[in-house]
Parts: C-alpha cells; sequence; structure tokens
C-alpha cells in the first residue's frame, strides 16, 4: 500500500470525494433554502418572491450567486486587507467543517468522531472570529460595533446551548452523534423532543423538561446564528448590515453563505439531538422510505420554522436580548441538567435496555 | 399576580403560537400580487401614458399647428413649428415633445381643439439613452398610428363625460 502523509491513498482518496459530495450537495441545497427562506418571508407577507428566474424561481440563487461574483471586491483603504480577506473564508470554512460530524443517514457521516458534540461546540465557536476579525479589519464603526454585539451575542448563547446540549448528553451517555441519533430509534415517543414512552410511566416526567429543553435550543440557535428576532449585530434599522458593511461580492458571498450554513447546522443539530435523526416518526413506508429522506424532511422543516421565525416576530433590543440569554436560559437549562441528572441517578437512562454507547 | 400570570404566558409561548397561526393564515392567503410583465391592471380609459399624434380617417394629421398645446404646457415641453403646406393649408413642420421633461398632466390633450395630441394608454417605453426620449413629429405620428384603436376607445368611453 502506498502512503502519503502517513495515510493510505485509497482512503484518502476516498474521503477526498466524500467532502466534495458533501460541500456540492450541501451548496446546492442551500441554494434553494435560500430561496424557500425568501419564498416563505414573502408568502406570509402577501408577496410572491422570487418568480422570475427558473420555474417558480428556482435557479433565482444562482443568479444571486453569480451576481455576486461578477462584482467587484472592495478592499477598504484603511482596512487590514489580510484579515480582511481572512475572515470571511474563516467563516465558510468553519461552518463547512463542523459537517464533518452530522449523520446524515445510517453510515452517511464523514467522520464518525466519538466526541462529536464537543467537536461541534468547539468548531462552531471558532466561527465567531470570523466575524469578530471582519469587523474589526474593516477599520470601521458599524461592523466594529455590529462584530463586538455579535461576538457578546454568541458567545452568550454558546453557554445556554451547551448546558441544553448536556441534557441530551446526559439520557444517551455518549457524544457521538451517530449513538445519540440510534438511542432516540423507535417512533416519535422515544425522540427527546417527545419522550412520551407510556410503557415507562416514570420517564414521563422527562417530556416536560427535554420539550422545553428542545424550545430553548430552538431560540438558542436563532440567536446563535444571529438570525430574527436576534439579528442585531445586523439589524438594518440601527448598523446598516453590521460586521458585513465593508463587504461586498465574493467575500459578503461567502460571509453569507456561511451565516446560512451555521443555520442549516443548526436545523441540523435540532433533528440530530432532538428529533431522531434520520429515524422515521412512525414505522410507516415499510422501509422503502429510505432514512436520508427523513433527516431531510426534518431539517427542512426546521428551516421552515426558523423561515417564519424571521416573518413573525419582531427584533429584540440589546438589553432583553442578554437577560434572554444570562437570566432565562441559563438558570432554566441548569434546572433541567440538574433534574435529567436527578432521574439518570435514580432510574439509570431510558435507553439502558438497548446498550447504547457507554458512558 | 400579573406577574406569576406573565410568566406562564411567556413560557409556554402563547403569543407565539398566536403570531404563528396567524401567519400560517397569510402564509396560504391568496397573494394580491399581479405577476406584472405577464399579467396587467386595469388602466382608467382616462390614464394619460405616452403621447400620440392622431390622424384622420382618411390619412390626413389632425393637427393645425395652434400652438395652444405649446402654449399651456406647463413643463414647456413641446415646441413647435409651423408653414403653410403647398395645399395652402396650415400644418407644422416641426412638433417636439421632451418626454424627460413632460409632467404627465394631460393639459395639452384638453387644450387640443381637433384631438391631435392625445396621451395614449402606453407607459412601456422605457429607453436606455435619454436622446430616444426626445420625440420628434415622426415619432409621434408612428405612436398614432400604433395605438389609433386603443385611444379611440378610450376618448369614445370618456366623451360622455366630458
Amino acid at each position: 500500500m502506498i502512503e502519503l502523509f502517513g495515510m493510505e491513498w485509497p482512503w484518502l482518496v476516498w474521503k477526498l470525494v466524500q467532502i466534495i459530495l458533501f460541500v456540492v450537495v450541501l451548496l446546492v441545497g442551500l441554494a434553494f433554502l435560500l430561496l424557500m427562506d425568501r419564498k416563505v418571508w414573502a408568502a406570509v407577507q402577501l408577496r410572491r418572491g422570487p418568480n422570475v428566474v427558473g420555474p417558480f424561481g428556482l435557479l433565482q440563487s444562482f443568479a444571486d450567486f453569480l451576481k455576486f461574483v461578477f462584482k467587484e471586491i472592495i478592499i477598504p483603504a484603511g482596512s487590514d486587507k489580510i484579515l480582511f480577506v481572512l475572515a470571511p473564508i474563516i467563516t465558510l470554512v468553519t461552518a463547512f467543517g463542523v459537517w464533518a460530524v452530522i449523520p446524515a443517514a445510517p453510515g452517511w457521516v464523514m467522520s464518525n468522531l466519538n466526541l462529536g458534540v464537543l467537536y461541534i461546540l468547539a468548531i462552531s465557536s471558532l466561527g465567531v472570529y470570523g466575524i469578530i476579525i471582519g469587523g474589526w479589519a474593516s477599520n470601521s464603526k458599524y461592523p466594529f460595533l455590529g462584530a463586538l454585539r455579535s461576538t457578546a451575542q454568541m458567545i452568550s448563547y454558546e453557554v445556554s446551548i451547551g448546558f441544553i446540549l448536556i441534557t441530551v448528553l446526559l439520557l444517551v451517555g455518549s457524544l457521538n452523534l451517530t449513538d445519540i441519533v440510534n438511542a432516540q430509534a423507535g417512533g416519535f415517543w422515544n425522540w427527546h423532543a417527545f419522550m412520551l414512552d407510556f410503557s415507562d410511566p416514570k420517564s414521563l416526567i422527562l417530556f416536560p423538561v427535554m420539550f422545553y429543553m428542545f424550545v430553548l435550543f430552538f431560540i438558542s440557535a436563532l440567536a446563535e446564528t444571529n438570525r430574527p428576532p436576534f439579528d442585531l449585530p445586523e439589524a438594518e434599522s440601527e448598523l446598516v448590515a453590521g460586521y458585513q458593511v465593508e463587504y461586498s461580492s465574493t467575500p459578503y458571498l461567502l460571509f453569507m453563505i456561511g451565516e446560512y450554513l451555521n443555520i442549516v447546522l443548526m436545523c441540523a443539530m435540532l433533528t440530530v439531538m432532538f428529533l431522531g435523526g434520520w429515524h422515521a416518526p412512525l414505522d410507516i413506508g415499510g422501509g422503502f422510505i429510505p432514512p436520508i429522506f427523513w433527516f431531510v424532511g426534518k431539517v427542512v422543516f426546521m428551516f421552515f420554522l426558523f423561515a417564519m421565525v424571521k416573518a413573525i416576530v419582531p427584533r429584540y433590543r440589546y438589553d432583553q436580548l442578554m437577560r434572554l440569554g444570562w437570566k432565562v436560559f441559563l438558570p432554566t437549562s441548569l434546572v433541567a441538567i440538574v433534574i435529567v441528572s436527578t432521574y439518570v441517578m435514580m432510574f439509570g437512562r431510558p435507553y439502558m435496555s438497548m446498550t447504547v454507547g457507554v458512558g | 399576580m400579573t406577574r406569576i400570570k406573565q410568566f406562564i404566558k411567556a413560557a409556554l409561548f402563547l403569543e407565539f403560537i398566536k403570531a404563528f397561526m396567524l401567519a400560517m393564515k397569510y402564509f396560504f392567503a391568496k397573494k394580491p400580487t399581479i405577476n406584472y410583465p405577464f399579467e396587467k391592471g386595469p388602466l382608467s380609459p382616462r390614464f394619460r401614458g405616452e403621447h400620440a399624434l392622431r390622424r384622420y380617417a382618411n390619412g390626413e394629421e389632425r393637427c393645425i399647428a395652434c400652438k395652444l398645446c405649446e402654449a399651456i404646457c406647463p413643463a414647456q415641453a413641446i415646441i413647435i413649428e409651423a408653414e403653410p403646406r403647398d395645399d395652402g393649408s396650415r400644418r407644422t413642420t416641426r412638433y417636439d415633445i421632451d418626454m424627460t421633461k413632460c409632467i404627465y398632466c394631460g393639459l395639452c390633450q384638453e387644450a387640443c381643439p381637433v384631438d391631435a395630441i392625445v396621451e395614449g394608454p402606453n407607459f412601456e417605453y422605457a429607453t436606455e439613452s435619454r436622446e430616444e426620449l426626445y420625440y420628434d413629429k415622426e415619432r409621434l405620428l408612428a405612436n398614432g398610428d400604433r395605438w389609433e384603436s386603443a385611444i379611440a376607445m378610450n376618448l369614445k368611453k370618456d366623451a360622455p363625460y366630458r
């Protein structure tokens, strides 16, 4: 076997093919999700949304892509030129990097890390660097303010996201995302969002707690990805576009793709952690419906909710945002951890019979 | 007590669910948007759009170069020069409308004693250059020929109210 950097050739080529496939599928999927975002928003406002490019406007995102790419890249004279260009690249790379551990279907995962959840938290925290470097390197007031807000917000909500994930980890006893998904097999009453297994009455205590954690995770995800109602870093009426003010053309495009990838990632996280990943809600279809269908369906549904939230909720004030993060979400998730860990200590994990991953 | 009530309301996301239901109602509602280049909204017969110089049925141009429109034009967009034609009738040799100056007030067509200058129903005549919007007599007469049926119909519809 020929070796390169201590790795075997076929393995390397196979992984490269996987990565390219994953990136292409993600980008194409993202193009349609972006269109869906705009369409949903338009529909709520009684508009039609983009419908000129291609049938039903399906090619709108690709037209936008071309428009961005062919525009001039403007690098402000006072900016730190290297960091200015580096920032969007960091955002994009970290956004893509996290996807390496997301399992889309049985075995469809690029790297089945045992510490998958930790990896996600670590890499998505690095994404903040893209934003703060971009805001700082622009050498301009609004981007700087936007970057500061964005960083504070993302760091605050990462705390509550971490605690919410701990409740799931306590129940599953593994940091491996595939194990987490497998622990939720069997039907929607095994999903962490709806723990309604009536054959095991004492586990019903967990239902309100975990459902609440699901909702909190959803809201934290909104804040984490700078989506409305927590889009203060990009609040048009206050900061023009936040840290992206000085960006144009391809760098802006990279920022935008990174941002939307993070949103879809959060949808995927919700799906994997709380909605049973690729498992069907009921045993229907007789195994003819491929698991990837359920995974994509759930992700798209979560994305639909993200889009709806953008359409119906007014923007938070900055102090309200911080109050919600530190005074409501943090204590609530801490209480939930206490309840769940007490439950696990007293009754054991609800899935002990399945012998999923050793805790 | 109100604080507790408020807390429960906030904790159950009641307002959010209500808002979601409302949004879904609008989501499936019929969209009032007109798919413009393919569908068009209704136009009044009095709509004042692109100008046109009309002709009589026998092909003779209506304009007799009385210059009332030039005189009344508040934007001074119209320039007319006139000379007797070979058969002795008074006709314009130059009839220019600067469409970039025109404010579409419709006073020219009100002033015209022979219904020669009218503002037709056409509003889609955007051009790529400014020069193309300096209309001359030829262009206006061509407009008249092109839109005559629509203009005649509009005048007929509006006649009872004049």
